[in-house]
């Protein structure tokens, strides 16, 4: 392992800089992984509950018509999508397809876009 | 500050293949469920319990779960890294930071423990 200074300045504050767009994509997907992280515990009750009995099947559909679990399961997908959209974000610039400045922004609002009409179409799902 | 000790492989690299492999299975998986429920709206018990009980589901289950599993480790531990420092949060960060760890594992252990419970009941 190398040596690094662990005392060395650090002058790079960031609440006092205006962020660019890739920032907050970039920052999002931390936040929805963190989110998910908790919300595997609603996927995993939800497949539990669904698979141990006809009557627990039932009451996941009977759950599922309460505006509360509804805003949950909507929250959760909606972590989940925008967290894939921006997982393939990666993947593709891992081929090296928008990893200069401009197509990072590009792609950044991209992201936003197609993550913004999913989680719209999970909440129709949800609802409807 | 030494943090690749609590690091998923020990290795950066490695870390860095198997989030994008885990990542591609779980994609997977949810693509396949979500087709799977939105072109199966009447869905009875039987057929969905019939589905989970096939053995290629019970594998892409299983495998899932495992891929949350690394994908959570290796991404929680770079958060945890970046932030929960000593540099933001003083010299109680370390420690802090080891015990949140220590909790994302265990919780995750929770998580494969009870997947695998739920496939293997069915």
């Amino acid at each position: 392992m190398y040596i690094v200074n662990k005392k060395r300045p650090v002058n790079l504050d960031i609440g006092t800089i205006a962020l660019p767009i890739t920032s907050y994509v970039s920052i999002l997907h931390r936040v929805s992984g963190v989110a998910l992280f908790g919300a595997v515990a609603v996927f995993l009750w939800l497949l539990d509950t669904s698979l141990s009995s006809e009557e627990g099947f039932n009451a996941i559909r009977e759950t599922m018509g309460s505006p509360i679990c509804q805003l949950i399961v909507w929250a959760a997908l909606a972590g989940l999508a925008y967290h894939v959209v921006a997982g393939v974000r990666h993947l593709i610039m891992d081929f090296g397809v928008g990893e200069t400045l401009e197509g990072g922004r590009l792609g950044a609002k991209i992201v936003l876009v197609v993550a913004v009409v999913l989680i719209l179409l999970a909440g129709v799902w949800v609802w409807v | 500050m030494i943090t690749n000790v609590t690091s998923f492989s020990r290795s950066g690299l490695s870390d860095w293949l198997l989030q994008r492999v885990t990542a591609v299975v779980m994609a997977a998986y949810t693509v396949f469920i979500t087709a799977y429920l939105l072109f199966n709206s009447g869905l009875e018990y039987s057929q969905w319990l019939g589905l989970h009980s096939h053995i290629a589901m019970k594998v892409f289950n299983v495998l899932t779960v495992l891929s949350i599993a690394i994908h959570a480790w290796i991404g929680l531990w770079a958060v945890l890294t970046d932030y929960v420092t000593e540099r933001l949060l003083g010299p109680k960060a370390t420690p802090l930071r080891i015990f949140l760890q220590l909790g994302m594992i265990a919780v995750t252990l929770v998580y494969v423990i009870w997947a695998l419970d739920i496939v293997w009941g069915i």
